[in-house]
C-alpha cells in the first residue's frame, strides 16, 4: 500500500461559460521518503489537483470525484468528500503545503513566531511553550539563525529566502508524512533557489517525508525528483524514473518541453525548439489526444487517429507510462 | 519608546501650525466678506451710529485686520476683555470671542454644545460599528444566501434615505403612532443627571445617524472581508488546519478591518464638526446648530471657533488613527 495512492481524480469547474474539466481522471502514487515532481504549463491542473484534495479550492462551483487514500496513524483514510472539519485535521499535520510566494503567503500581521506557534496548537493539546520550543527547533533547522529572536520578528522584516525557510519550518511543525511544495522556488533568486530545494531534500531525509514538488522548472526536477510525473490539460501524459523520463522521452510534449530547455549533456550547437501553438481550452476539448493540435509527429499516426481518438496511458517499459498513439502495440 | 514621544511632539508642532493656517484663513475670509459685523450687533432696526461705533471700538472690530487677528490668538492664550471699567466683559483663557449676537462668550457656548454633539457621535459610532462590522461580516461569510441579499435592501435602505427623513419617520412612528418611547424631552439632558432621560433623547438620535453610516460600513466591511479571504495568507491558515472560525475571527478579520479604524477616525471627526440635520431634527443643541445659527447671524467669533474646533479634531483624529494604525500593522512600526 502506498502512501498516498490518487486514483482517477477528476476535478470540475462550473463557470458561466461552461463546465471546465481542470483535472481529468488522473491516478499516480507516492511512496514513503520519495520525492514526486509533476511537471507542466500554467492551467495544466498540476496545482488544482493537489489542492482538490487538501480541500483548499473554493466551494460551491468545484466538483471533485475520484479516491485519494491516505495512510495515516489511524490507518488508510479517503480525502476526497471527506467533512471539512475531518480533513483540517489532516491538514498542516498528515499533509502540509509551502507555496509559491512566501512574501504573500505569510500573515502580515502576526508575528513569526505566532504563526509557528499557532500551526502547532492547531493539532497538539499543548502548553504554548512547548510550542515554542518545537518552533525554535525548527527554524534552526531551516538555518534562520538566533531563532529565539527571531519569533519575535513579522514575515516584513524577512527576505524571500527566509520567508520561505520560515514556511518549511512551519509545514513540517507537526512532522508530516506528505509535504506538497507548490513551486516552491519560483518567486525566489535562482541562488536561493538551490538552497531552498537543498534544505528540501535535506529535510526529507530527515523527516523521512515523500515530496510532491509542483513545478514547470524541469531544472528543478533533474536535481530534486525521484519520478516525473507530466501533465497536459488536466491529464497524466507521462510518467516514469527521472533518469529515464530525461534519457528516452516518449509523449511528444514531454520531448517538446524537454527540448525547450538548455542542457549541459547536448551538444551545445542544438538549438532551443519551442512547442508550436498554444495550452487548449479547458472548455472545448477535442475527442481525440488534447496535444494533437500542436504535435508535430501526429502524421505517423495513421489514419487521423490522433484527432478522433484519446489515447490511453500505455505502459512502454517497467514504470514509464506514457499518454500517445505512436506507441501502441510496441509494448511487451 | 523616546523615537514614539519624538515622533508625536514632531506632530504636535505640525498640528499647531496647521490650525494657525486654518484660523488666519477663516479670519482672512470673514474680513473681506462684504458686511460689517459692528452694524450686526445692535438688531435689525439699529440705525444709531453712535452704537454701532462704540460697538466698532468696544469689540476690536475698528482695527485693522492683523491687529485682530493677534489679538484673537493673545485672547486664546490670556483671556480678554470686551470694553473698560464697570461694563467690561470678561472672556477667560482660552477665549475664542465674544458673541455678540447671543451675548456670550463663545468657549461658553462650545463648552455647551460640545458634551452634545460628543455624546451623539460616540453614541451613533458605537452603534455603526456594531452593525455595520457584525452584518458586513455576516454577509460575506454567507455570500449570495438570504442573509446577504437582506443585507444588501439594508444598505440601498440605509444609503439612499437622507437623515432627516429617518429621523422624522423614526419620531413619528417609534414615539407618536407606537408610543415604543416616550415623547423626549427638548433639548439635551446630562447623563450625570438624569440618565434614563439622557438615553431617552439620545437612542433616536444614535439610530438615525448609525442607520446611514452603517449601510455604508457594511458594504465596505462586506468586500473587505471577501478580499481578504481570498489572500495568499489565508489559504496558507487553511493549509494549517485552523478552524474556520479561526480563519475569520483571527487572520482575516484583523487585515480587513484595518481599513476600517482609519474610516470610522475620520468620519468620527467629520461628526465632530456636528451632524447638522440629525441635530436639526431631534432640536439638539449640539456643535451644527450653534455653527448653522452662527453662519445664519453672520456671527463671526463662533464660525471661527467652530471651524477651528473641527479643523483640530481633524488633524489630531489623523495622528491617533496613524498611532492606532501602527499598532494594527506592524509594517508601518519604525
Amino acid at each position: 500500500m502506498s502512501l498516498l495512492s490518487v486514483r482517477d481524480l477528476r476535478v470540475e469547474f462550473t463557470t458561466p461559460d461552461g463546465v471546465v474539466k481542470a483535472v481529468d481522471g488522473i491516478s499516480f502514487d507516492v511512496e514513503q521518503g520519495e520525492t514526486l515532481a509533476i511537471v507542466g504549463e500554467s492551467g495544466s491542473g498540476k496545482s488544482v489537483s493537489n489542492l482538490a484534495y487538501m480541500g483548499l479550492l473554493p466551494k460551491g462551483k468545484t466538483k471533485i470525484t475520484g479516491s485519494v487514500i491516505l495512510e495515516t496513524d489511524n490507518g488508510p483514510v479517503d480525502l476526497i468528500g471527506m467533512e471539512p472539519d475531518v480533513i483540517r485535521k489532516i491538514r498542516g499535520k498528515d499533509i502540509a503545503m509551502i507555496f509559491q510566494d512566501p512574501m504573500s503567503a505569510l500573515h502580515p500581521f502576526y508575528s513569526i513566531g505566532d504563526q509557528l506557534i499557532e500551526a502547532h496548537q492547531a493539532h497538539n493539546k499543548v502548553e504554548k511553550n512547548v510550542s515554542q520550543e518545537r518552533a525554535i527547533e525548527l527554524l534552526t533547522l531551516v538555518g534562520v539563525a538566533d531563532a529565539e529572536e527571531r519569533l519575535r520578528a513579522y514575515p516584513h522584516q524577512f527576505s524571500g529566502g527566509m520567508r520561505q525557510r520560515v514556511m518549511i519550518a512551519m509545514a513540517l511543525m507537526n512532522n508530516p508524512s506528505v509535504l506538497i511544495a507548490d513551486e516552491p522556488t519560483t518567486a525566489l533568486d535562482v541562488t536561493v533557489q538551490a538552497q531552498i530545494l537543498k534544505l528540501i531534500s535535506d529535510l526529507q531525509k530527515q523527516f523521512k517525508m515523500a515530496v510532491i514538488l509542483i513545478t514547470h522548472d524541469l531544472g528543478v526536477v533533474a536535481g530534486a525528483a525521484d519520478r516525473v510525473n507530466v501533465m497536459y490539460a488536466g491529464k497524466l501524459v507521462e510518467s516514469a524514473g527521472v533518469d529515464e523520463i530525461y534519457a528516452k522521452p516518449k509523449m511528444p510534449y514531454t520531448v517538446g518541453l524537454l527540448g525547450s530547455v538548455p542542457r549541459m549533456d547536448r551538444p551545445h550547437e542544438d538549438r532551443l525548439t519551442a512547442i508550436p501553438g498554444q495550452p487548449p481550452s479547458l472548455m472545448k476539448l477535442s475527442a481525440g489526444c488534447a496535444f494533437a493540435p500542436r504535435c508535430t509527429r501526429k502524421s505517423e499516426v495513421p489514419g487521423n487517429k490522433c484527432e478522433t481518438t484519446a489515447p490511453e496511458l500505455i505502459q512502454i517499459s517497467s514504470g514509464h507510462y506514457s499518454r500517445c498513439h505512436l506507441y501502441e502495440g510496441k509494448t511487451k | 519608546m523616546s523615537g514614539l514621544l519624538a515622533y508625536v511632539s514632531r506632530r504636535l508642532a505640525v498640528t499647531f501650525l496647521i490650525l494657525l493656517a486654518v484660523s488666519f484663513a477663516v479670519y482672512l475670509i470673514f474680513a473681506f466678506l462684504p458686511f460689517d459685523p459692528a452694524s450686526l450687533t445692535c438688531g435689525k432696526n439699529c440705525n444709531d451710529p453712535g452704537i454701532i461705533e462704540a460697538n466698532r471700538i468696544r469689540l476690536g472690530y475698528d482695527k485693522p485686520f492683523y491687529e485682530q487677528y493677534w489679538v484673537f490668538l493673545v485672547g486664546l492664550f490670556a483671556g480678554r476683555n470686551y470694553g473698560e471699567g464697570a461694563a467690561a466683559i470678561h472672556c477667560a483663557a482660552p477665549s475664542f470671542g465674544y458673541s455678540f449676537q447671543q451675548h456670550a462668550c463663545v468657549t461658553d457656548l462650545i463648552g455647551e454644545a460640545l458634551p452634545v454633539t460628543l455624546a451623539l457621535a460616540i453614541g451613533a459610532l458605537v452603534l455603526w460599528l456594531i452593525l455595520g462590522i457584525g452584518l458586513g461580516v455576516l454577509s460575506a461569510r454567507f455570500r449570495g444566501r438570504v442573509l446577504d441579499t437582506v443585507s444588501t435592501i439594508f444598505v440601498l435602505i440605509g444609503t439612499s434615505l437622507p437623515t432627516f427623513l429617518t429621523g422624522l419617520m423614526l419620531i413619528i412612528f417609534v414615539v407618536i403612532k407606537w408610543h415604543l418611547l416616550p415623547f423626549p424631552a427638548g433639548g439635551y439632558l446630562s447623563p450625570f443627571e438624569d440618565f434614563p432621560g439622557w438615553l431617552n433623547t439620545m437612542i433616536l438620535p444614535w439610530i438615525t445617524l448609525a442607520f446611514a453610516y452603517a449601510a455604508l460600513y457594511t458594504r465596505f466591511v462586506r468586500s473587505q472581508v471577501i478580499e481578504t479571504s481570498t489572500e495568499d495568507y489565508i489559504r496558507t491558515a487553511r493549509a494549517k488546519g485552523l478552524s474556520e472560525g479561526v480563519i475569520l475571527g483571527k487572520h482575516t478579520l484583523r487585515a480587513a478591518l484595518a481599513p476600517i479604524a482609519t474610516m470610522a477616525g475620520l468620519d468620527f471627526a467629520g461628526l465632530m464638526g456636528g451632524a447638522i440635520l440629525t441635530e436639526a431634527v431631534f432640536n439638539l443643541p449640539g456643535l451644527g446648530r450653534l455653527s448653522l445659527g452662527a453662519v445664519l447671524d453672520y456671527d463671526l467669533p463662533i464660525i471661527v471657533a467652530t471651524t477651528l474646533l473641527a479643523a483640530a479634531i481633524v488633524v489630531m483624529m489623523n495622528l491617533v488613527l496613524d498611532l492606532v494604525y501602527a499598532f494594527i500593522d506592524p509594517r508601518v512600526r519604525v
